[in-house]
């Protein structure tokens, strides 16, 4: 058992919870404690170094005064719930509707939900952060809605880290959309300063009935420091709809994990993803997705620019089950290195069992196009600009695509800051081109 | 302004200029025409300074400068401008974004300040207005899903933005609906003026009956083979170019 290991169940020990989620925290923490540390040869973790993890000293959060700086903060009409360190805010918190509720405010109904599905589709026996979440849970959030209705604002839930010491923050989500049910949920994820250390682990587990849909955007925007494992767990039932958005600017670790399990048939799963690691950082999403039953769809595209000698690692499975004919499955990772010391380990891994389906997958390293630098060329504008230029082009393709328009252009200048550009411009031209 | 002297330029090993002279002075149109593999567009690749296109012999003068040994953004700063036969789509950069940074470039060479992004979206709308082009497109990837004339459109809003000293036009006509090339053409004769010169490359006669030259070459096997006033033109399109294989020879 790793250092951590002991440390986190130690911890997870001490913490007061619930009967009803007692039990569950039991469970990952057994779990957590007979699953040996990875190490090199493990698959999942093969690329993805977890050295400076196993040494990390950390501790339980605590209630604290801290506040999100409202500069930070998605500008989005929307039911707002706060996490300092893992710790529950309700006066940075909208008051909830009855649909929503966070784990100090749940009701029975909502408590039997999640018994039933708290872990279900994030296996605390199959993922090692699923476990140490498991173990750790103290807070997080339900979204039930039920069949047929719709949440008429979307759930945004901010998670901050915050402080001088590291705190082991662990965060569930459970949306449990019924037949025909609507919602949209933002997950946002922050940090004070280069410096704060924290754990975040955050498991999120969505299950969709019959013609269900979900947009669901995660947003790893934390400072270096951070060490991040966690993951989206998503169960589509007939004719259901997964859009989803995910991005990762870089930190000293971010792993997620996305599982995608389609159950009924005319499914359909939408997902896009950019990161951009710099410095020393690393990012890894390791996506799987599972056809289990005929006429489902899925389409992914993830593009990441690494930069300096910071690594990016993306694992892309497509799972077609023997039932599964008339699958149509795509996935595409794009990477750009911008430096000749960053690494991208890219890989598609795809087990198709039926004999009547479409599948196309591709990984690139890709370079910039000279043509399109030529042409910026003669225009006046430099060698360096350009490419810099074409870097941001590279993923703004995804971002502009990002339906929530607030996301969107929270997102822009995030990002046109790093990659030094000017923003006022992009602002402009979001809210005011027809204006002028 | 341009004076070109037995200019002679290969890509990949292939020479496709082979001793081309040509005067341009300021105020003055000059059309070149010519077959199909004379060289024409390789004359303003290298004009332009694209990589791939080596000059071997020769010599280049833009506004007394060594135009030969500048970079190409530098030639571009200087008042060089190329409109392309062929735009290039650039996706997830956005043509603000694009034609800000590039008239912010040309204007901090020039010692001018650069433009705030008010005045210059005021300027785009305005220009995109002259050139016909909605103004959604200044959203939009730089020529992403462009049709072929808008395309071009937006090549001419680009030159109206930088008011280049030189203007070189690369096929512009070529897959223009007659509304599109009247267009263009108005944009470039509301251009025309006694400082700012023009190199028309053209196959066809047709743009020159709205684009009316002062000077007309035929390029053909790498040279400047025949020159002569708009009339020239006329006889090519009467004549086609086989009847100068024998000046070539």
């Amino acid at each position: 058992m790793g250092d951590l290991q002991t440390a986190a169940l130690a911890l997870a020990g001490s913490q007061q919870a619930p009967d009803w989620l007692a039990s569950v925290r039991q469970r990952g923490a057994q779990r957590f404690a007979a699953t040996p540390w990875p190490n090199r040869r493990t698959e999942q973790w093969k690329y993805t170094p977890l050295s400076a993890l196993s040494g990390k000293s950390v501790q339980l959060p605590e209630p604290s005064g801290y506040k999100v700086p409202e500069a930070d903060l998605i500008d989005v009409d929307a039911y707002r719930l706060v996490f300092i360190n893992g710790v529950y805010s309700p006066d940075q918190s909208d008051s909830l509707p009855p649909e929503v509720a966070s784990f100090s405010g749940v009701n029975d109904d909502q408590v039997a939900l999640l018994q039933n599905h708290l872990g279900r589709l994030a296996d605390s026996s199959a993922h090692l952060f699923a476990a140490l979440g498991e173990a750790t849970s103290a807070e997080g959030l339900v979204v039930h809605v039920k069949a047929g209705q719709s949440l008429d604002k979307p759930v945004y839930v901010v998670n901050y880290s915050v402080g001088e010491q590291s705190f082991l923050a662990s965060t569930r989500v459970l949306v449990v959309l019924e037949a025909g049910a609507e919602a949209e949920v933002v997950e946002q994820f922050l940090s004070a300063t280069d410096d704060q250390a924290n754990l975040v682990t955050a498991h999120t587990e969505i299950v969709l009935g019959d013609n269900a849909r979900v947009k669901h955007y995660r947003l790893n925007l934390e400072h270096e420091g951070i060490t991040h494992a966690g993951g989206v767990f998503v169960e589509l039932g007939r004719d259901a709809h997964f859009d989803g958005f995910a991005i990762a600017k870089g930190a000293e670790l971010i792993r997620n994990d996305y599982l995608l399990i389609h159950r009924g048939s005319g499914a359909h799963v939408e997902l896009n993803g950019v990161y951009m690691p710099r410095g020393r950082q690393v990012v890894d999403y390791h996506t799987n997705v599972q056809h289990r039953v005929p006429h489902c769809t899925s389409n992914e595209v993830f593009r990441g620019i690494i930069g300096d000698r910071a690594k990016a690692v993306f694992n892309g499975r497509i799972h077609i089950f023997a039932d599964a004919q008339k699958t149509l499955a795509e996935l595409s990772n794009k990477n750009l290195l911008t430096s000749n010391r960053a690494e991208i380990d890219t890989k598609p891994e795809l087990e198709i069992y039926a004999d009547d389906v479409k599948c196309a997958h591709g990984a690139t390293v890709a370079q910039l196009d000279d043509e399109a630098i030529y042409y910026l060329q003669t225009r006046g504008i430099d060698k360096e600009r350009a490419q810099v230029m074409m870097s941001f082009g590279f993923i703004n393709e995804l971002i502009s695509n990002i339906q929530n328009e607030a996301v969107m252009n929270y997102l822009l200048p995030v990002l046109a800051k790093q990659f030094g550009r000017e923003n006022d411009l992009l602002q402009l031209e979001a809210d005011t081109l027809d204006a002028l | 302004m341009l004076s070109i002297n037995n200019l002679c330029a290969s890509v990949e090993d292939k020479q496709i200029l082979k001793g081309l002279g040509l005067d341009v002075k300021p105020g003055e149109v000059h059309a070149i025409m010519g077959p199909n593999g004379a060289g024409k567009s390789t004359l303003g690749s290298v004009l332009a300074g694209r990589e791939a296109f080596e000059v071997t012999e020769g010599s280049a003068q833009f506004d007394g400068e060594n135009l030969l040994e500048m970079d190409v953004e530098e030639r571009a700063r200087a008042g060089l401008f190329l409109a392309f036969q062929y735009p290039v789509e650039i996706p997830g950069v956005s043509n603000m974004e694009f034609l800000k940074a590039s008239v912010d470039a040309v204007r901090t060479h020039q010692g001018k300040p650069e433009l705030s992004s008010v005045e210059f979206m005021k300027l785009a709308r305005e220009t995109s207005k002259k050139v016909k082009l909605d103004q959604g497109f200044l959203k939009r990837g730089v020529n992403e899903g462009f049709s072929g004339g808008e395309k071009k459109r937006n090549e001419i809003m680009q030159m109206m933005l930088l008011e280049p000293k030189l203007c070189i036009l690369d096929e512009t006509d070529s897959g223009l609906d007659i509304d599109a090339l009247q267009t263009v053409a108005d944009g470039v004769n509301a251009m025309r003026s006694p400082e700012r010169s023009f190199i028309v490359v053209t196959h066809y006669q047709r743009l020159l009956d709205y684009i009316v030259p002062d000077y007309v070459h035929v390029l053909a096997d790498g040279k400047i083979v025949k020159s002569g006033d708009k009339s020239l033109a006329k006889e090519l399109e009467a004549k086609g170019y086989g009847w100068l294989e024998g000046e070539v020879a």
